[in-house]
């Protein structure tokens, strides 16, 4: 060993024993996090928006005065029922591979002659996309407890989970952020927030079985649109566009790598 | 330490990018042009946040594929790339190494800065936090990067120890290509006088970093 790397080796040594005492402080700190998380599982008013979104699931509304009972998720029109633990999928009437929240809007022009845009452009605060963050509780809310299945074998399917797994890789922005950068490490941690390490089907399982979600932090109900758009925010990356291909091509890549593990949705957040 | 990253990131990449199925996600037979025009249709500008900041320099593409980046075939090309990284680093202009340490705490507690929701005029935060074990009073940091608890105590404040530090805050790339560290000098996130404020966090012997 040269001077410097006795030095590096004993930075290493040193580093590793500062690390192991502030271990038994730390685990405590992480101990209670959990005890708050799942005292936080007695009552989760995700319930609240699962009644909304029902609602709005059954109510006619739009130029066709419709509701959207006779939408098809993927089982069949009017299917609800597990229909959230298949998709992403491809739709054979659209050609496209589309998650909960982009068949809705399919949905939405279809069946009740609504315009989709604003409900694309609405900020995720705003009414339009309230209501699709109450749908999205919804009918997640229906698929709590089944297996994820998610097995692209359509080749559009097959050609967007590749492009999911590319776009979880691609480095960019000010901080040359990607998805990876965060989620491509087994056991690390932001501040005190565990990090599912999303490569892997245990931690894709931890984040896609848990979202849609209420976040208690912050008194809202997030879609896992939602969910997405501020990692690319905290990304330093520009907006992702509301149902866009790129988000659509990760929630693919998050849900096949997932494929298997039991939904829990609509799931709650510190 | 560089080794063991690489070392680490070849064993955790391994299984998960060999599941691939139709055409794969990078190399030869990748689909390029359908990524590229999937990124095109999927952002906006937004704030601060503008559509050029999915235009990759080297360092970004090169990083972007982890099987490439991380094997040993690429070692040539990460060197190259660290050199490319090393030559933007701006040594300090009036050769002053450490600022206040207390000013170096306040900006590693911070993580603001350069989303959609940040305004152009605030000064950006450093994020260290995030990612860094630092002092020994804050137990909320993250572990993405190694721990910093006593980092000036075993460097010293040799020329040598100064100019590795500076070089890494300022371009952490220029020493390990696909760090997962932000370039904080090269991308204009912190400015000189900050950059010595982190450094007097690190090196300076009053700091709880070396208490």
């Amino acid at each position: 060993m040269d001077r410097k790397s006795l030095g590096v080796a004993a930075f290493l040594a040193l580093a590793a024993a500062g690390a192991t005492t502030a271990y038994a402080q730390k685990d405590k700190a992480l101990e209670s996090i959990d005890a708050y998380r799942e005292a936080l599982q007695d009552g989760n008013p995700a319930e609240l928006y699962e009644a909304t979104g029902e609602e709005l699931w059954k109510t006619p509304a739009g130029p066709k005065n419709a509701s959207l009972e006779k939408c098809d998720l993927g089982l069949g029109a009017g299917v609800v029922q597990g229909a959230y633990a298949q998709l992403p999928r491809h739709f054979a009437d659209t050609d496209r591979v589309q998650d909960l929240e982009s068949r809705l809007l399919t949905c939405m022009e279809t069946l009740q002659g609504k315009d989709p845009k604003p409900y694309i452009q609405a900020s995720f605060k705003d009414p339009p996309k309230e209501e699709m963050n109450a749908l999205s509780a919804y009918i997640s809310g229906l698929s709590k407890g089944m297996p994820i299945n998610v097995r692209p074998t359509h080749p559009k399917e097959l050609a967007m989970v590749e492009l999911g797994r590319r776009m979880f890789f691609f480095e960019g922005g000010p901080y040359d952020f990607s998805c990876a950068t965060c989620h491509g490490q087994e056991g690390t941690r932001i501040r005190m927030q565990e990090l599912p390490y999303i490569p892997s089907a245990k931690g894709a399982a931890s984040g896609w079985t848990s979202w849609p979600a209420y976040r208690v932090s912050s008194g809202e109900m997030w879609s896992m649109q939602w969910r997405i758009n501020d990692c690319f925010r905290q990304q330093r990356f520009p907006e992702p566009v509301y149902a866009s291909d790129a988000t659509i091509a990760l929630s693919l890549y998050m849900a096949a790598t997932a494929s298997g593990a039991t939904m829990k949705t609509p799931g709650i957040k510190r | 330490m560089k080794h063991l990253v690489v070392l680490a990131a070849l064993l955790l990449s391994g299984p998960a990018l060999a599941q691939s199925a139709g055409k794969p996600a990078w190399g030869p037979g990748a689909d390029d042009a359908a990524f590229a025009a999937m990124l095109k249709t999927s952002f906006k500008d937004k704030g601060i946040a503008k559509l050029d900041r999915l235009t990759q320099d080297e360092t970004q593409a090169f990083c972007s594929d982890p099987g490439a980046a991380s094997g040993p075939a690429a070692a040539a090309q990460r060197e190259k790339i660290e050199a490319a990284n090393m030559a933007t680093v701006k040594w300090p202009s009036d050769g002053k190494w450490l600022g206040d340490w207390k000013e170096g705490e306040k900006l590693a507690q911070s993580g603001r800065g350069l989303t959609w929701t940040d305004k152009a005029d605030q000064p950006n935060g450093a994020n260290c936090y995030n990612c860094h074990q630092i002092t020994p009073q804050e137990i909320s940091h993250g572990t993405i990067g190694p721990s910093l608890l006593g980092y000036g105590k075993v460097r010293g404040t040799s020329e040598d120890a100064l100019k590795a530090t500076w070089a890494k805050i300022w371009n952490a790339k220029a020493s390990n290509a696909c760090s997962l560290m932000p370039r904080s000098g090269h991308m204009g996130i912190l400015g000189e006088a900050q950059i010595r404020h982190l450094m007097a966090l690190l090196l300076d012997p009053q700091s709880p970093v070396n208490k």
